[in-house]
């Protein structure tokens, strides 16, 4: 008995994502390069959006041995620059070099939730390679410090291996480098789609990919407009499970209920607090640190229960709204008909979300058939389509019929949600699961673009009849202009320009007249 | 006699141009010009007890040029208006088939005969003239043999006078006889007979001179332009007519239409001679002259049935005749009469059918 022993040990969230690590998308070389790419443009795009920094990003990839012939998977250096508004040296180390640190826990609208995405591109960087990241950043424009950064694995901590700081140049801005085993031959198709569905939804950012062969493809501003920044909100009471609000009472110093209600959660008052409190059947004046597990739990019961909170406001999200999708739209697909259908701010379990839903109708860039582009937060979502919530309201909720849309028209639908919490199924940010009330937004939303849609295609329909008709009017009107003028005996021809939409003079009249004679 | 083709040209020209000056008007108002003339619609071809024959009924067609589905046959309609006041002006005629070629070199072309023909029936009704008026002849044209003096008006031939007996295969009731003027005869009346074949043994039996006839081969149903030649025999010159057919149902109809007129040309009323008369071969003729003859077809069956409920069949001796086919169920072409020799028809059957027809 003695000798039966169960081995305990504990690891580091480090080490469990590296052990993991299909769950944060980097199962292989060529998704991994993929990963490393947009995780770090993600949190470029979310620094200068946050301080409405009309975005400015570069990313170059390439072989570390630049004349190695060497077939993939080989090392990269991927390089990514922007102009945001910097990182406090301060926080340099534990921003790269820790997982779950980060600035992004707060209940506000941004790419990055979950303090780990850039640093486990760096991890696996450091795993493949064994090389440091380096992370050049200003954020006073005064002073710019270059960073050497490798991650203590087991302790989940940062090594510094260098901190210089030289004198600035005035600007502001990260650049963020590091190597890692990638397989760019199967990435390219990928991290280009990316770049171009990115453009989509955030065209008011200047992208810019370098190839590992040197080849510049720009992505150009179309538009200055940006969206507002989202402002951080309280947690709604819908979205609270019993150990988020343990942390609230003990984050909160208030010591009655009905104070504590008000202050912590998002739209709660004290008129809705003292409400919800009396449904519950509690006293309104309890010291909420007094409260035992058996209470909390029911008070959290009660909470889910209870339908007079106020549905969260989106003041705390940032839509891309319909200006800036419909640009996007027709800066990337140049689409001979766009449409855009905004849905007012909803809420899954206390998370507001909004959807957002584009069209965008024959052109060049499409080809027949339908194809979806998913965004959530802004971020495209390239992998698992089938299994994510916009492809299942497409393919199985819209009776396509309705709308008269011929078949395989070159048809492209944008779906983008924007959330404090995007319902992931995965870390690795790739497709979204079937919360009832984000499916019923899409609905929503995709059968109003399709309604546009429809209207377009039969207003055009009905002008090219007229067109149609224009034509037929000037084919044979001329005709029986002349036999009549014939037939009557008559000196000059009968001046019917008007029937054909337009005046023309006499000698217009003669002319085509004489044509006939 | 008065020129009577001139006049009817002049008419024709006048027509066109009013049709002409209508659609010119609206142009020049900036208006849609349209068309508008009685339906020919099945349900709007009626039968008239006075007239004894069909006639269109009150619905009519608005052919409008702002109608995109009415505005390419409008146009085909002022086309062929255009067409046919060049060919009355220059006195030439075209035949169906040539208008519907003609139209191609216009714009206008027609995508088959049959649609070329229907807008010449349109253009009828629209004038109210039948198409040899405006110079359109079908194809298939039919005889006539006789003591007729008549007076060319086609270019090349006017004033050139001919008699209808110089030559024993008869003349082609054609564009030229048609508009031809009727200058003198001594003919009495006018036999109207089915096929070729008698009308040769007519000729050669003299029977223009025995019963001081006009014989014209109707060849079959008889084309317009000999409905209408016969028109103008009895109408211009006073000639009885007597219709001399097979015995059969497709006879018996045959005298219908040269006496009622046909649905085809029910808006057209001036093709009807009322007063004409079938001589024969009757079913009871069939029966008395013990005429060599051969069973009733199916098909003739059914026609004889279909005719009996046809308006213009009612009484008279129509109904009998019918009857009488229903009953025995057999038919006699003319030729039987061989079996009494070759002068029986002439000699015999025709004075005492005539004697007949005369009294009825
Ligand atoms: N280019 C940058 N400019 C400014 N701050 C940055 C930049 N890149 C990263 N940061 C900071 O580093 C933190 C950690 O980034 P990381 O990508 O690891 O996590 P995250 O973006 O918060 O969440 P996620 O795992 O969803 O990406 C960010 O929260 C942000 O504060
Ligand atoms: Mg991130």
């Amino acid at each position: 008995m003695a000798n039966r022993q169960v081995a305990f040990a504990e690891i580091s969230p480090s080490e469990f994502f590296y052990r993991n690590r299909d769950l944060a998308g980097f199962s292989n070389p060529a998704r991994a390069l993929y990963s490393a790419v947009r995780e770090l443009v993600e949190n470029s795009l979310d620094a200068c959006e946050l301080f409405k920094i009309l975005p400015e990003v570069t990313v170059t990839v390439s072989g570390l041995d630049r004349d190695s012939e060497e077939p993939d998977p080989k090392p990269y250096v991927v390089t990514v620059r922007d102009n945001g508004p910097g990182i406090d040296p301060r926080y340099v180390p534990n921003a790269f070099g820790r997982v779950f640190f980060g600035s992004k826990f707060l209940l506000r609208q941004s790419r990055g939730m979950f303090g780990m995405g850039g640093t486990m591109a760096i991890l696996y960087g450091q795993i493949t390679t064994t090389k440091p990241v380096t992370v050049v950043t200003s954020f006073d424009g005064n002073t710019t410090y270059t960073f050497d950064l490798m991650i203590d694995i087991q302790a989940n901590r940062p090594i510094v291996l260098r901190r210089e700081s030289q004198h600035g140049d005035g600007s502001t801005g990260t650049s963020v480098k590091l190597t890692l085993e990638g397989d760019y031959f199967r990435a390219a198709q990928k991290i280009q789609d990316y770049f171009k569905q990115c453009a989509m939804v955030t065209p008011y950012a200047k992208l810019t990919h370098v190839d590992p062969q040197g080849r510049k493809f720009p992505f150009e501003r179309g538009t200055s407009a940006m969206p507002n920044p989202p402002e951080e909100t309280l947690p709604h009471p819908y979205g609270i499970d019993v150990e988020a609000f343990r942390r609230l009472v003990k984050q909160s110093t208030q010591t009655s209920l009905v104070k504590f209600m008000s202050s912590s959660f998002h739209r709660v008052g004290p008129k809705i607090a003292s409400q919800f409190l009396q449904f519950a059947g509690s006293d309104p004046n309890k010291n909420p640190g007094e409260l035992t597990s058996e209470e909390t739990v029911r008070l959290v019961e009660a909470i889910h229960r209870f339908d007079g909170f106020l549905q969260p406001d989106a003041s705390c999200l940032s839509p891309l709204g319909s200006e800036i999708l419909d640009a996007g739209i027709r800066k990337e697909l140049q689409p001979e008909f766009a449409a855009t259908s905004i849905r007012p701010p909803s809420a899954y379990s206390g998370y507001p979300f909004i959807v957002e839903v584009g069209l965008a109708y024959g052109g060049r860039v499409l080809s027949p058939g339908v194809k979806l582009f998913r965004f959530a937060n802004r971020i495209p979502l390239l992998y698992d389509e089938a299994s994510d919530v916009s492809w299942r309201v497409i393919s199985e909720e819209i009776d396509w019929k309705r709308y008269r849309i011929p078949p395989e028209a070159p048809l492209g639908i944008i779906t983008h949600v924007c959330s404090t919490k995007i319902p992931y199924k995965t870390v690795g940010k790739e497709y979204l699961a079937d919360r009832p009330e984000l499916e019923r937004e899409l609905k929503n939303a995709v059968r109003d673009v399709l309604r546009q849609l429809s209207g377009y295609l039969k207003k055009k329909g009905s002008m090219e009849m007229v067109k149609r008709k224009l034509n037929i009017y000037g084919k044979y009107l001329p005709l029986i202009a002349r036999f009549s003028t014939n037939l009557a005996k008559a000196k000059r021809p009968p001046r019917y320009g008007k029937l054909l939409g337009k005046r023309d003079s006499p000698r217009e009249e003669q002319r085509r007249i004489e044509e006939y004679s | 006699m008065k020129s009577t083709a001139s006049l009817r040209r002049r008419e024709v020209k006048q027509l066109l141009r009013q049709m002409g000056q209508r659609v010119y008007t609206d142009l020049d108002n900036a208006v849609f010009p349209e068309l508008v003339f009685p339906s020919r619609s099945v349900r709007n071809i009626v039968y008239d007890e006075g007239l004894k024959q069909y006639i269109l009924g009150s619905s009519s067609i608005r052919r409008s040029s702002q109608n995109i589905k009415h505005i390419r046959p409008f146009s085909q309609l002022v086309w062929l208006a255009y067409f046919v006041n060049k060919l009355v002006a220059e006195g030439k005629t075209s035949t169906l088939r040539d208008v519907f070629y003609s139209s191609q070199a216009y714009n206008v072309e027609f995508v088959d005969q049959d649609e070329s023909d229907e807008i010449i029936t349109d253009l009828e009704e629209v004038l109210s003239k039948a198409r040899e008026d405006f110079s359109v002849y079908p194809e298939e044209r039919s005889a006539i043999f006789g003591d007729l003096t008549i007076e060319y008006t086609v270019p090349g031939y006017e004033g050139k006078k001919l008699n209808l007996s110089s030559h024993p295969d008869g003349y082609l009731i054609g564009p030229s006889l048609s508009t031809a003027e009727f200058v003198d005869t001594s003919a009495e009346m006018v036999l109207a007979v089915e096929k070729g074949g008698i009308f040769t043994r007519f000729v050669e039996e003299k029977v223009h001179k025995k019963f001081k006839a006009l014989v014209i081969d109707t060849a079959g149903q008889p084309p317009r332009s000999t409905r209408y030649m016969l028109k103008r025999l009895h109408q211009e010159l006073g000639l009885p007519v007597y219709i001399v057919t097979d015995g059969d149902v497709y006879g018996e109809h045959i005298a219908m239409v040269i006496i009622s007129g046909s649905a085809n040309a029910a808006h057209l009323r001036e093709l009807t001679v009322s007063s004409a008369k079938w001589v024969g071969v009757w079913a009871s003729d069939v029966v008395k002259y013990k005429l060599p003859s051969n069973p009733m077809t199916e098909a003739d069956i059914k026609r004889a049935q279909e005719l009996k409920k046809d308006p213009r069949y009612t009484g008279g001796i129509w109904q009998r005749e019918l009857d009488l086919f229903l009953k025995i169920r057999r038919k006699s072409e003319l030729e039987a009469f061989s079996k009494y020799g070759l002068t029986h028809i002439t000699d015999k059957y025709l004075p005492e059918k005539l004697r007949e027809a005369k009294g009825m």
